[in-house]
C-alpha cells in the first residue's frame, strides 16, 4: 500500500522517534525525515545502552565474564551465556557430559519460547491490541518460575559453567515441563484463533514491508528475519551445535518476506521449541553434569576462536581472540539484532510510520543486545 | 417563561452531572472490564470494587500542575481540552431518556447533535497544533480527516431512519418504534429493507467518531506517543478523557434512538428510562470489549474503509429507502 | 563444494606466495589462505591479505553468495599494528565461515571500505571505528555510532586508560 512519494526538500521535516518512545521498546533512537505521514530517510542512532561488554571481556577472566552474557539480552539470555561456553569448551577442549548439554538445550528452548512469547505480547501491542501481551505474560510466567527454580535467577541467567552445569533439574522441573507443554500448545491455538486470524491484523501486516532475500544477505541478517525472507537458515542446522543434531525439529521458513511471514516463523518456532523439550526431556540421560577433567583457571591456547549460536533473535556469534592468558585478549560479540536493525534503514524509505513501527516489531529488537 | 428556563437549568445540570459522573465511572467500568479480559484484577483497592478509583483519579489530576510547552500557542491549548468536553455535555440536553426526561425536547434534535459532535474534531485540532509537538500534529491531522470521512456515512445513515420515521425529533423517532422490538428500526421494515447494515455501518461510524479503538489513530500510542493529547497533563488531559467518555455514551444514546427503540420495552412491556439505561450500556459494553481485543487499524484501511465501502453503501440504501417510501 | 572453491578463488590473489605448512602458529604470519580445524576454531577458511587486496577477496566472497557476519578490531601493540578481521558466513547447508583480516599500522589505520559491496558492513565499520580508531576510506557516514556523537577516544585500544 505504498503511494508514490512526491519528495519536496523543502516541505519534509524530522521527527525522532526515540531515544524514549513506546515503539522502540527501549532507548534506541531513529531520526525520521517525514514527508507528512511518509518517511523519506531515516537513520538510526545507537549507543544510549552502551556498555562496552567487551572491553570487560578483555578486563575479565572467562570465568569471571560468565554473568556478561546474560546481560546482553534480557529475554533470552540463556542463548548468549550457551554460546560463550560453547566457545571455551571448544577451544579449551573440555568434554560436556551428555546430560549436562541436554539440560542445556531444554533450558534454552525454554528460554526462546518465553522470549518469544515476550515479543509475541510487546508486537501485538505495537499494534495497538493490548489483551494478548497478558496472556502471553501469563504462558510465560510459567516459564520463569521452572527456570528460577533451577537457576536461580528469573531473566539474567549464570546457569552454565564451563564443563557442565552450575546445578542439576531435579524432579519438580521436569515435572512442570511435562506439564507446560500441552497448555502451551493450547495457548499457541488460542494465540492463532485471537490474533493470527484477525482481519484487521492479516491487514497490517501482509505485504508490509518486504525485506528480500539478497537484502538479508547484504546486510547479514539472521534468525527469523531471514526465516521470513525465505532463508533457511538456522544455526542449529546449519552448524549443529550441542546435541541438536540429536533432535528431530523442523525450521519454519516462509517466503512472502513480508511482515506477516516473520510474525509467523517466530509462532511456528514456538511449536518446534516445544518439541525439541518434549523430546529432551524424554531423552535426558543420567549422569554427572559437570566435566571430570577441567582445569580450574581456564586458559585457552594462542589463537583465535568463533563460536555461533541460534538465539531467539537470530545467529548470535563470539570471537575469541586469545593470547594463552587467563582472559582474552580481544572478545568480540556478534550480536543478531545489530544486523537486522541495520536494514531497517533501507527498508522503511517510502513506508508509512505506522507500518515502518510495525516493521520495527518484527524485527524483535532487544536494545541492551544491539549497544552492548 | 422563566418556569421553562430554570426546567432548562435544572435540567443542564443534571446532565452534566450525568455525564461527569458517567465520564468517571465509565473509566472504572472500562479499566475494570479490561482487566477481566486480560485475566487480571484490575483496581480494587480504593473502596469496594475499587469504585473509589475515580474520585481519587479526579483529586490527582485537579491537584496537579497545568503545564504549558514553551512555544505552545497558549490560547488554543488552553481552549482545546474546553472544546472537548462541552459539545458532549450540551448534546446532552437533547436526548430524551424516557417519554417525560428529556432536559429539552428539540425538533431539530438529531441535527443539533451532529452539529455539535463535529465540534470534537475542532477541539482535537487546536489541542494538536496549539502544543507544538510533532506527534501532536500528526495525530490532529488524523484524527481530523477521520473525523472528517466518517461523519459522512454517520450522517446518511441518520438521515435514512429520519426519512423513515419523519421527523428529526429524537421523542419522535422513539415514539414511533414504541410497541416491542419487532418495531424497531433496527429490523427491515417493507420500506428500508437494508436497516440492519445501516445500523452497523452506524455502529461503526460511532466508534470512529469517538476515537476508539481499532479506530484510535488520534492517539495511536505506540506510535505517535499520546497522540493530540501528547502534552498535557493534569485536568486539561482529564478534560479530554472525560470528553471521550460523554462521547461514548452520546453515540451508544444515538445509536439507542435511532436503532434500537430509545426507551422501548423488547416486549412492550413497562417501558421506560431503565430499559433506555440497558441498551445504552449493553452498547458501551461492545465498545470496551471491542476496544480490548482489536489491534488498531492503519490510517490507509481507515480511510479506504469509510470512502469505498461505507460511504457507497448508505448511499444506496439512502436512495432505496428514497425509492420505497415513494412505493409504499 | 564451496570450501575448495572459495580457497581456490581467494589463493589466486596471492600468486607465487603461497604459505608453507605450518603457518598456523607463527604470529605475525604472512598474508594467504590457510584452513583451520573447524572443530577447534569454529571456521574453516583464514585468508590474510594486504589492504589493497581486500576488496578483491571481499568481492570473490560476495559472487560466491556469503553473508556479512561481522567486522571487529584487534589492538596488537606488541607489533605495533592492528587488524580487522571480518567474518562471512553461508545461508546454505554447505557450511563454510571465512575469515578475512588485514593488517594496518598501527599510526596510520587506514582500511577500504566494503560498504559498496556489503551495506552491512556500514555499522560495523563505525563501530570498529568507534573502538579502534581505524579509518575506512570511502564509507560514507564515519562517525561514532555506539559511542557518544563528540567521543575522540578508542577504548579498545591497549594502551587506552579511562
Amino acid at each position: 500500500m505504498s503511494a508514490p512519494i512526491q519528495l519536496r526538500p523543502d516541505e519534509t521535516f524530522i521527527l525522532n522517534v526515540g531515544p524514549q518512545h513506546p515503539a522502540t521498546h527501549g532507548v534506541l533512537r531513529v531520526k525520521m525525515q517525514m514527508d507528512g505521514e511518509y518517511i523519506v530517510k531515516s537513520e538510526t542512532v545507537l549507543g544510549y545502552i552502551h556498555r562496552m561488554h567487551e572491553k570487560m571481556g578483555e578486563n575479565r577472566t572467562y570465568a569471571q565474564y560468565l554473568p556478561n552474557l546474560s546481560r546482553l539480552d534480557y529475554l533470552g539470555a540463556l542463548g548468549y551465556t550457551h554460546g560463550h561456553v560453547l566457545a571455551i569448551e571448544r577451544a579449551a577442549g573440555i568434554e560436556v557430559p551428555e546430560r549436562a548439554e541436554y539440560i542445556r538445550a531444554i533450558t534454552v528452548e525454554l528460554n526462546r519460547v518465553a522470549s518469544h512469547l515476550f515479543w509475541f505480547g510487546a508486537f501485538v501491542m505495537d499494534l495497538g491490541g493490548f489483551s494478548p501481551l497478558m496472556y502471553a505474560i501469563q504462558d510465560r510466567e510459567h516459564i520463569l518460575d521452572m527456570l528460577e527454580a533451577v537457576t536461580g535467577a528469573r531473566l539474567t541467567y549464570c546457569y552454565y559453567r564451563f564443563g557442565g552445569l552450575y546445578n542439576d533439574v531435579d524432579d519438580d522441573f521436569t515435572e512442570a515441563a511435562k506439564r507446560f507443554i500441552p497448555r502451551m500448545r493450547k495457548s499457541l491455538k488460542k494465540y492463532d484463533a485471537l490474533v493470527t486470524g484477525n482481519i484487521i491484523f492479516q491487514k497490517r501486516l501482509e505485504g508490509i514491508a518486504p525485506v528480500s532475500a539478497e537484502m538479508c544477505r547484504k546486510y547479514g541478517a539472521t534468525g527469523p528475519v531471514a526465516r521470513g525472507s525465505g532463508i533457511n537458515f538456522d544455526v542449529r542446522k546449519n552448524e549443529p551445535y550441542s546435541v541438536y543434531p540429536e533432535f528431530d525439529f523442523d525450521i519454519p521458513v516462509y517466503h512472502e518476506c513480508d511482515s506477516m511471514a516473520r510474525y509467523k516463523v517466530r509462532m511456528d518456532e514456538m511449536e518446534q521449541s516445544l518439541r525439541i523439550i518434549e523430546q529432551g526431556l524424554e531423552k535426558l540421560p543420567g549422569g554427572p553434569i559437570m566435566a571430570e577433567k577441567k582445569p580450574k583457571n581456564i586458559k585457552l591456547p594462542v589463537g583465535d576462536f568463533y563460536q555461533a549460536v541460534e538465539t531467539a533473535r537470530g545467529s548470535f556469534g563470539i570471537r575469541i581472540v586469545s593470547d594463552g592468558d587467563k582472559n582474552a585478549y580481544r572478545l568480540k560479540l556478534r550480536s543478531p539484532t545489530y544486523s537486522n536493525m541495520h536494514l531497517f534503514d533501507e527498508a522503511c524509505e517510502g513506508m508509512l510510520i505506522m507500518d515502518a513501527l510495525a516493521f520495527m516489531g518484527t524485527l524483535d529488537l532487544v536494545i541492551p543486545e544491539m549497544d552492548r | 417563561m422563566s418556569l421553562t428556563l430554570l426546567n432548562v437549568i435544572v435540567a443542564v445540570v443534571i446532565a452534566i452531572a450525568f455525564a461527569a459522573a458517567n465520564a468517571a465511572y465509565l473509566v472504572w467500568a472500562e479499566r475494570r472490564g479490561a482487566a477481566r479480559i486480560q485475566r487480571r484484577p484490575g483496581p480494587n483497592i480504593n473502596g469496594p470494587f475499587g469504585l473509589l478509583q475515580p474520585p481519587l483519579d479526579g483529586i490527582k489530576l485537579m491537584t496537579k500542575q497545568l503545564m504549558i510547552p514553551g512555544g505552545a500557542d497558549k490560547i488554543l491549548f488552553m481552549v482545546a481540552p474546553v472544546l472537548a468536553m462541552a459539545p458532549a455535555i450540551m448534546s446532552f440536553v437533547t436526548i430524551p431518556f424516557s417519554e417525560g426526561i428529556a432536559a429539552h425536547n428539540m425538533e431539530i434534535g438529531v441535527l443539533m447533535i451532529f452539529a455539535f459532535a463535529s465540534m470534537g474534531a475542532m477541539a482535537i485540532l487546536f489541542a494538536g497544533w496549539g502544543s507544538r509537538n510533532k506527534y501532536s500534529v500528526m495525530a490532529s491531522v488524523r484524527a481530523v480527516s477521520q473525523n472528517v470521512s466518517y461523519e459522512i456515512p454517520m450522517l446518511i445513515t441518520a438521515i435514512t431512519v429520519v426519512m423513515v420515521n419523519g421527523s428529526m425529533d429524537l421523542k419522535a423517532i422513539s415514539t414511533a418504534q414504541a410497541g416491542g422490538f419487532w418495531h424497531w428500526n433496527i429490523f427491515p421494515s417493507l420500506q428500508s429493507p437494508l436497516m440492519p447494515i445501516s445500523f452497523i455501518i452506524f455502529f461503526i461510524c460511532s466508534l470512529a467518531e469517538t476515537n476508539r479503538a481499532p479506530f484510535d489513530l488520534g492517539e495511536a500510542e505506540s506510535e505517535l506517543v499520546a497522540g493530540f493529547h501528547t502534552e498535557y497533563g493534569s485536568m486539561g488531559f482529564g478534560l479530554f478523557f472525560m470528553g471521550e467518555y460523554a462521547n461514548i455514551v452520546i453515540g451508544a444514546s444515538l445509536t439507542t434512538i435511532l436503532f434500537l427503540g430509545g426507551w422501548d420495552c423488547p416486549f412492550g412491556m413497562f417501558p421506560g428510562v431503565w430499559w433506555f439505561l440497558l441498551k445504552i450500556y449493553i452498547l458501551i459494553a461492545t465498545f470496551i470489549w471491542i476496544r480490548w481485543t482489536f489491534p488498531r487499524t492503519t490510517i490507509y484501511g481507515l480511510l479506504n474503509l469509510s470512502w469505498k465501502i461505507l460511504i457507497p453503501i448508505s448511499l444506496f440504501n439512502l436512495l432505496l429507502t428514497a425509492g420505497l417510501l415513494k412505493v409504499f | 563444494m564451496i570450501l575448495e572453491t572459495t580457497q581456490q578463488a581467494l589463493q589466486a590473489l596471492f600468486a607465487g606466495s603461497v604459505p608453507a605448512d605450518g603457518a598456523e602458529a607463527a604470529t605475525p604470519r604472512g598474508n594467504g589462505v590457510i584452513t583451520r580445524n573447524y572443530k577447534i576454531h569454529g571456521y574453516h577458511l583464514d585468508a590474510q591479505v594486504a589492504t589493497d587486496q581486500l576488496l578483491a577477496a571481499v568481492t570473490i566472497l560476495d559472487h560466491a553468495g556469503f553473508f556479512i557476519e561481522s567486522i571487529t578490531g584487534v589492538d596488537w601493540i606488541k607489533e605495533n599494528q592492528m587488524e580487522v578481521i571480518y567474518d562471512f558466513s553461508r545461508y546454505d547447508f554447505d557450511t563454510c565461515r571465512v575469515v578475512i583480516r588485514t593488517r594496518v599500522p598501527r599510526d596510520q589505520p587506514l582500511v577500504p571500505t566494503i560498504s559498496t559491496i556489503y551495506a552491512g558492513a556500514n555499522w560495523h565499520e563505525r563501530e570498529t571505528h568507534d573502538f579502534f580508531g581505524i579509518k575506512f576510506t570511502g564509507h560514507p557516514h564515519l562517525v561514532p555510532l555506539l559511542l557518544p556523537e563528540d567521543a575522540d577516544f578508542h577504548p579498545l585500544l591497549k594502551d587506552f586508560k579511562a
